[in-house]
């Protein structure tokens, strides 16, 4: 029986990929561990070794495919004895490969990016903003490269601005968020260190408080925690400690939250604990475009500001403003979709439920109002709570854990400032209260979903 | 107090003599050291009272004792060099010409302290003596401070920065990051180990798996070298060795300051894990101030001279008590300010 070769997957949050050379041919003999093809993603390129002994029988997708979805069949390795009749004894290459593997009953929920691609997700928050000239144009992005933008146009334009953290230069990023910068800066400007983050963290404060203007960059925010007490104690602090005589003009930034199967220690949302800290400011968006003028406005912050990114966003691409500074301000929400019904609030990742929540919603003919918090902290109130004397109910949506999460403090000021207003008492979705599972169905319950959203905004909508 | 050993890894260590005894300083020299210690003792020993007295609050740890270690080593400085150390940092504070009034009104909460009232005892900074504080947390000025060596990499001047810590902090883990991206990235640091035997009341045998804290960067390959952090001499004498390494561009140094502090870790601090025999012991061997006064006398300076150093010093610190005492406390609406710029 010929054997398929499956289209590899780079990391867990890959969800397709373009298959860029093939280096065998059909007919050729194949040793286990032999480079067969090269495949890419905008992060980075990687060969495809066999790890079947035979002759590669026949090559299903031909080389400079584009968005080939993970698992999907790309060729068919016949083993000894076998010949190119016996191709047709495979099963039929099937396209829906890559959908196929999920659990059934996750797939009927599809909260997950994964699982289902969410086309409409960036681009229905990619609306210019407010404060964008008319007949601006824009440009389509991945977040990704809108990251990079930020941090070389604002290390252009200021000499005090320098990158450092693990594989930030000649790797070009764990993530890829990096890329270029090496190149055009240098490496005085763009520092690899040592895996060290405690250390590292340290020095950028220091570094700071002299007046220098850092972007540390942590692999992840989970390693940060190995970083927290120089955060807090040192960045976040020494501002009210000195008088106002010193304090340090510093972007700690990195992804944040769930990535997918990475399990309990690399995935866990860090909202609720930075925004917590007067001192730090955080900022943790969902568009493109807001990515970049977000992470722009931090890096000129003169306080130590938290960034939070998300690694399964990083792909996503949105329209992005073509402005030579393109700067959002820090603090401001946004109503990304208007509604009289009810107000979803979330941010980051989170969005994604809220958005397709929306929609769903809407052919109900609940009108969602979904508000992009962008900013944690310093948090708008005023926009929540102008939505909310609207619409009269509210749902959180985070992937955080509930106690003392963010939900939690969006609902109490809602209580504060419009407790006459509403309807129903406000609702939390969020990530459940356990370690997060590695098992993909477990996973995918951890999580809050699309249908948990739904369920949510009905409840409190009496319907 | 043992006498210092030899240098473990420095280079041209010329500087000193063969016997242990460190270069002479010039009267001018020795005068200046033993107004500067003499300052430190006094203003110390009257936080101490005020603390006694409930006029200071919270923690408070007194620099009695360990005065030639910061003495020393910041004649070794030129302007632009940058200090950071940990709570023990009034010494370091007026070494490094903070004003007597500005820190001791910070110790009693008052407005005329350097952080407005909101700092204390271990929070204190002034960039315009380039004090970086002033921290509270075991060894994070260790990673701070290589960050302010950074910055001078960064910047292309030829600044150095000294890093204060203890023994005690010599055990935490971001030290040694910091010293790993110190000699990779070359960067000119002083780390300038306080080794006053106790890290609170756990003696160096109890804590510590290698005692001789010059050692400590070996693995690194950082060069350090012991000290006799109680002669102000030989405490300069290293420090100069130390600070022209790191000025010159080989990275960073490691000193090990071995000194004594009389009083326990903090005022509320019985001492009961070591005898009052070894305390008075090293009083009467090795005090750093008496050494000076010694030394000044047999040179033929008169008690006069001395005295009047003395009454000077008494009138800054007692000033400053007057200062902190009856300065106001922070306005409430000091309570919302400096959380952002």
């Amino acid at each position: 029986m010929p054997i398929q070769v499956l289209m590899p997957a780079l990391s867990p949050t890959m969800e397709k990929g373009n298959l860029a050379k093939w280096l065998k041919k059909e007919g050729e003999p194949i040793k286990s561990g032999d480079v067969i093809a090269e495949i890419e993603t905008d992060k980075a390129t990687m060969e495809v070794e066999a790890t079947d002994e035979g002759t590669l029988g026949k090559i299903l997708i031909p080389e400079g495919t584009a968005d080939v979805a993970v698992n999907t069949p790309i060729a068919m390795i016949l083993a000894d004895g076998e010949n190119a009749a016996d191709l047709v004894k495979a099963p039929a290459p099937a396209a829906k490969a890559a959908e196929s593997a999920p659990p059934a009953e996750a797939k009927a929920e599809a909260p997950q990016p994964k699982a289902a691609p969410h086309p409409t997700a960036p681009t229905s928050v990619s609306e210019p903003e407010p404060e964008v000239p008319e007949g601006t144009e824009f440009v389509t992005q991945t977040i990704r490269e809108a990251l990079r933008d930020a941090m070389a146009e604002e290390m252009r334009r200021d000499p005090d601005v320098f990158i450092m953290g693990e594989e930030v230069a000649e790797y070009q990023g764990a993530y890829k968020v990096t890329q270029g910068l090496l190149q055009e800066f240098g490496a005085r400007r763009v520092i690899d260190t040592p895996i060290t983050e405690h250390g590292f963290a340290g020095v950028g404060v220091g570094a700071a408080m002299t007046g220098l203007k850092p972007i540390v960059e942590f692999m992840t925010f989970n390693f940060a925690m190995q970083a927290i007490d120089q955060i807090i104690n040192s960045a976040a602090k020494t501002l009210y400690m000195s008088g106002g005589q010193m304090g340090c003009s510093i972007v700690f930034r990195g992804p944040n939250g769930a990535a997918a199967r990475v399990a309990a220690q690399h995935s866990q949302d860090y909202s609720a604990w930075y925004s917590q800290i007067p001192g730090l400011k955080v900022i943790a968006p969902f568009s493109a475009a807001d990515y970049k003028g977000l992470l722009k406005a931090a890096i000129r912050d003169p306080n130590p500001v938290i960034f939070l990114e998300n690694e399964v966003l990083y792909g996503h691409t949105g329209e992005v403003p073509k402005l030579d500074d393109y700067v959002v301000p820090i603090g401001k929400a946004r109503v990304v979709r208007q509604g009289k019904d009810v107000t979803i609030v979330s941010w980051s990742m989170g969005m994604t439920y809220a958005l397709k929540a929306a929609e769903e919603l809407a052919k109900e003919g609940i009108e969602a109002e979904v508000i992009d918090l962008r900013t944690l902290r310093p948090m708008d109130t005023e926009t929540i709570i102008a939505s909310v004397q609207k619409t009269g109910r509210a749902v959180t949506v985070e992937e955080g854990w509930q106690q003392s999460g963010v939900g939690a403090e969006v609902a109490a000021r809602i209580m504060e400032h419009a407790f006459d207003y509403l309807d129903a008492p406000v609702a939390r979705v969020s990530g459940k209260d356990v370690p997060m599972p590695y098992a993909a169905n477990l996973e995918k319950l951890a999580l809050p979903s699309v249908a948990e959203v739904i369920a949510a905004a009905k409840a409190v909508s009496y319907r | 107090m043992a006498a210092p050993k030899k240098s473990v890894v420095a280079k041209e260590s010329g500087q000193e003599k063969a016997n242990g005894s460190p270069p002479e300083f010039t009267k001018a020299q020795e005068l200046a050291a033993l107004r500067d210690m003499l300052l430190i003792r006094r203003f110390e020993e009257k936080a101490g009272q005020l603390y006694g007295m409930g006029a200071i609050g919270g923690f408070c740890h007194l620099y009695i004792g360990q005065e030639a270690v910061v003495v020393g080593m910041q004649m070794a400085l030129k302007p632009g060099d940058q200090v950071i150390t940990g709570y023990r940092d009034h010494g370091h504070m007026l070494a490094c010409g903070m004003s007597a009034n500005g820190v001791m009104a910070e110790l009693t909460g008052r407005r005329g302290g350097y952080s407005k009232g909101k700092g204390g005892s271990m929070h204190m900074f002034s960039l315009e003596k380039h004090f970086y504080g002033g921290h509270g947390i075991v060894g994070a000025q260790v990673s701070l401070g290589t960050g302010l060596a950074f910055a001078n990499r960064y910047r292309g001047n030829d600044n150095v920065t000294l890093a204060y810590f203890g023994d005690g902090a010599a055990n935490q883990g971001q030290v040694y990051e910091s010293f790993n991206m110190a000699e990779l990235w070359k960067l000119p640091v002083v780390y300038v180990i306080e080794n006053n035997r106790y890290a609170m009341g756990t003696s160096v045998s109890r804590a510590s798996a290698q005692s001789d804290f010059s050692k400590r960067g070996a693995s690194f390959n950082i060069p350090g070298k012991q000290a006799d952090g109680m002669d102000v001499r030989a405490v300069k004498a290293a420090a100069d060795e130390a600070v022209a390494w790191c000025r010159g561009g080989n990275g960073p140094f490691i000193l090990e300051m071995q000194t004594y502090r009389y009083r326990g870790h903090s005022m509320s601090d019985p001492a009961k894990y070591r005898t009052r025999d070894e305390v008075e012991k090293v009083r009467h061997e090795s005090d750093p101030i008496e050494q000076v006064r010694n030394r000044l006398l047999a040179a033929k300076v008169s008690e006069d001279e001395l005295k009047k150093i003395d009454a000077e010093v008494r009138e800054i610190v007692n000033a400053s008590a007057d200062f902190a005492q009856h300065d106001p406390e922070p306005d409430p609406s000091e309570l919302w300010t400096d959380v952002y710029r």
